[in-house]
């Protein structure tokens, strides 16, 4: 009998566990689907779920258009580089919170994280300004920077919480055996820290990859990333869904690539120290 | 070359003393151990020593330079941890290793003083292993051996053995008490385990609420303590204390006398009384007994004696091996 309510139970769950999932990937599914429709079927009413003339038109047509590729690469550079200099700071910086902590450590962290509440657009105005002054607009390296400044509280936030789970007297014994600070990060912190170092690096680069306010208000054409690629495709002449889903599309699937291969990494990463 | 010297040493968390003023000297290739109840300073002090704490006030000197500011890195000092502090992503070839290549020495030399020091404690066989594959004394070894490849000046255990079962702590006791037999290099070890400190010292530093209680050689501290607290402290099992009528008639505010001053008669004798539970170990016997106008008295007895509980005993104290105290809890002499 018992037994019997139990699968029930899973056989509830389960179902109940795709539907949300399947709801959840919709849009995604959507935008895949309407790359492969004609302009006309893309705003059909009622609206054609699978079957359509499948075409890869659009795909060739965004080709001719723009340059992919070079959207691709500004891409990982910005995403690349902003995750990994933001982690080469934060390192540091979160050694410090962790293991020597002050009197305002928990403040200066709340004070970090409460930078993430203001709204973006908020600082919009300097921003450009000092971009302006410091001819870094349109310019990666300047992307790069912005970017890695808007995600830095989390990635100082994350690798704290995963520095405290590290006992402290791993760190002293290394300091003991005659470690300087930096081979005590380089060789005993770092190592023991990967897991929670690798999902930081994986949660920021999807960050970066997906950040559309500031490469949308702080690029042109050179250093325009992917999703500058996408909004090219939502023009004031009229909307172009088949094109506009064909853009999404290759704009994402690096990104949602590497998210499946690495979802295990993500989810240990992020209930990393929930459960001991 | 390892001595020690603590000059008027503090440390203060916050608003709370932790070490009160102390002074210490450990003498080169001495076995000095720290003991206390917890709370009492012991660990801090060891920390302090090793620099993973900065003192409040005072200096210590090691090997009569001042080290009061050096880092731990610098200090010349190798400690044991509690936890054994290893490092779980290296095998233990490389936990081994670390304090060498830390000190940049040659990888040739390395691998010998780490083949070597694998063969000393009997860990050759687990040598590409991770700590997490070991056991808690294989793993207690790997720390003695990273602790004991660099050759420090001195080391430094702090309550190595209390996370062991009681079978290995006193293999591993008496392994410890070998290496400095065979080393000859200054050890100083926190415990609270008085047994520990009595098997193992040259010298015992007993501590309390961050000061210095007494500080002699074992056998010294159990036959002079200073005081109430040390004389408890020293012994197992602990002194009994008698307060009241039969003190006074010592001209003492408190008498003590070990277990094993007592001798017991079921006939005649000084206190008589009844006997609570009985432990018998073989080799010696111990009696709880509720004197009467004393209170309860542990007495031991050598060998098996025939005492049970509910039994009517008299005891009677060795008169040169009591001890008398002041109302300042101070040895009276």
């Amino acid at each position: 009998m018992a037994r019997s309510v139990t699968t029930q139970r899973k056989t509830i769950n389960t179902v109940l566990a795709w539907a949300i999932g399947l709801l959840i990937f919709f849009p995604i599914l959507w935008t895949i689907l309407t790359s492969f429709k004609t302009e006309a079927q893309a705003i059909n009413d009622p609206p054609i779920f699978l079957f359509f003339d499948w075409t890869l038109e659009n795909y060739s047509v965004v080709q001719e258009r723009s340059n992919y590729a070079r959207f691709l690469w500004n891409s990982i550079f910005i995403a690349g580089g902003s995750t990994l200099l933001g982690v080469i700071i934060a390192i540091p910086a979160a050694w410090s919170m962790a293991f020597v902590p002050s009197k305002r450590t928990k403040d200066i962290l709340l004070w970090m994280l409460s930078t993430k509440m203001l709204p973006a657009v908020g600082v919009l105005y300097p921003i450009y300004l000092l971009f302006i002054k410091f001819g870094l607009l349109d310019s990666v390296l300047g992307l790069t920077l912005v970017i890695m400044l808007i995600n830095l509280p989390i990635i100082v936030w994350m690798l704290y919480t995963y520095f405290r789970e590290i006992p402290v007297d791993i760190l002293e014994a290394a300091r003991m055996d005659g470690a300087s600070l930096k081979s005590e990060i380089l060789y005993v912190l770092t190592p023991m820290a990967v897991p929670g170092i690798a999902s930081t690096l994986l949660l920021n680069f999807i960050l970066a990859w997906n950040e559309a306010f500031w490469t949308l208000n702080l690029t042109a054409a050179k250093a325009a990333p992917l999703t500058a690629f996408i909004a090219s495709y939502s023009s004031p002449e009229g909307l172009f869904y088949a094109k506009l889903s064909a853009a999404s599309t290759m704009a994402i699937l690096p990104i949602l690539i590497l998210g499946w291969f690495s979802q295990k990494q993500l989810v240990r990463g992020l209930t990393f120290g929930a459960v001991k | 070359m390892g001595s020690i010297t603590l000059k008027q040493v503090t440390k203060s968390f916050g608003p709370v003393d932790v070490i009160k003023p102390i002074d210490l000297e450990v003498e080169d290739g001495e076995f000095v151990v720290f003991v206390g109840p917890s709370g009492c300073g012991k660990s801090t002090l060891l920390r302090l020593i090793a620099g993973l704490e900065d003192v409040t006030s005072g200096h210590i000197e090691i090997n009569s330079k001042d080290a009061t500011t050096i880092p731990p890195a610098k200090r010349g000092l190798a400690m044991v941890f509690q936890s054994y502090a290893l490092y779980p992503h290296m095998s233990v070839r490389k936990n081994i290793a670390f304090p060498l290549k830390m000190a940049g020495i040659d990888k040739a030399v390395i691998d010998r003083k780490v083949d070597e020091a694998a063969r000393v404690l009997n860990l050759s066989d687990y040598i590409d292993r991770r700590p997490g594959q070991l056991s808690g004394g294989q793993r207690q070894r790997v720390a003695i051996g990273r602790a004991i490849v660099r050759e420090p000046d001195a080391f430094l255990f702090d309550e190595p053995l209390s996370n062991l079962d009681a079978a290995l702590r006193g293999n591993m006791r008496l392994e410890i008490s070998e290496l400095h037999q065979s080393l000859k290099t200054t050890m100083i070890y926190v415990t609270h385990d008085q047994v520990e400190a009595m098997t193992m010292a040259d010298k015992i530093v007993v501590l309390r609420d961050g000061i210095i209680e007494q500080v002699g050689a074992p056998i010294e501290l159990y036959k002079n303590p200073r005081n109430l607290f040390v004389a408890g402290f020293i012994g197992s099992p602990k002194m009994n204390f008698i307060t009241g009528a039969e003190a006074e008639k010592k001209d003492a505010h408190t008498i003590g006398v070990r277990p094993e001053h007592f001798s017991v008669s079921r006939s005649k004798g000084t206190w008589k009384g009844t006997v609570g539970v009985a432990e018998h170990l073989g080799s010696d016997t111990f009696l709880h007994v509720s004197a009467d106008g004393v209170g309860t008295l542990t007495v031991r007895a050598d060998g098996e004696v025939d005492l049970k509980y509910g039994d009517d005993v008299h005891v009677t104290a060795d008169p040169n091996k009591i001890y008398r105290f002041g109302t300042d809890g101070n040895t009276i002499r």
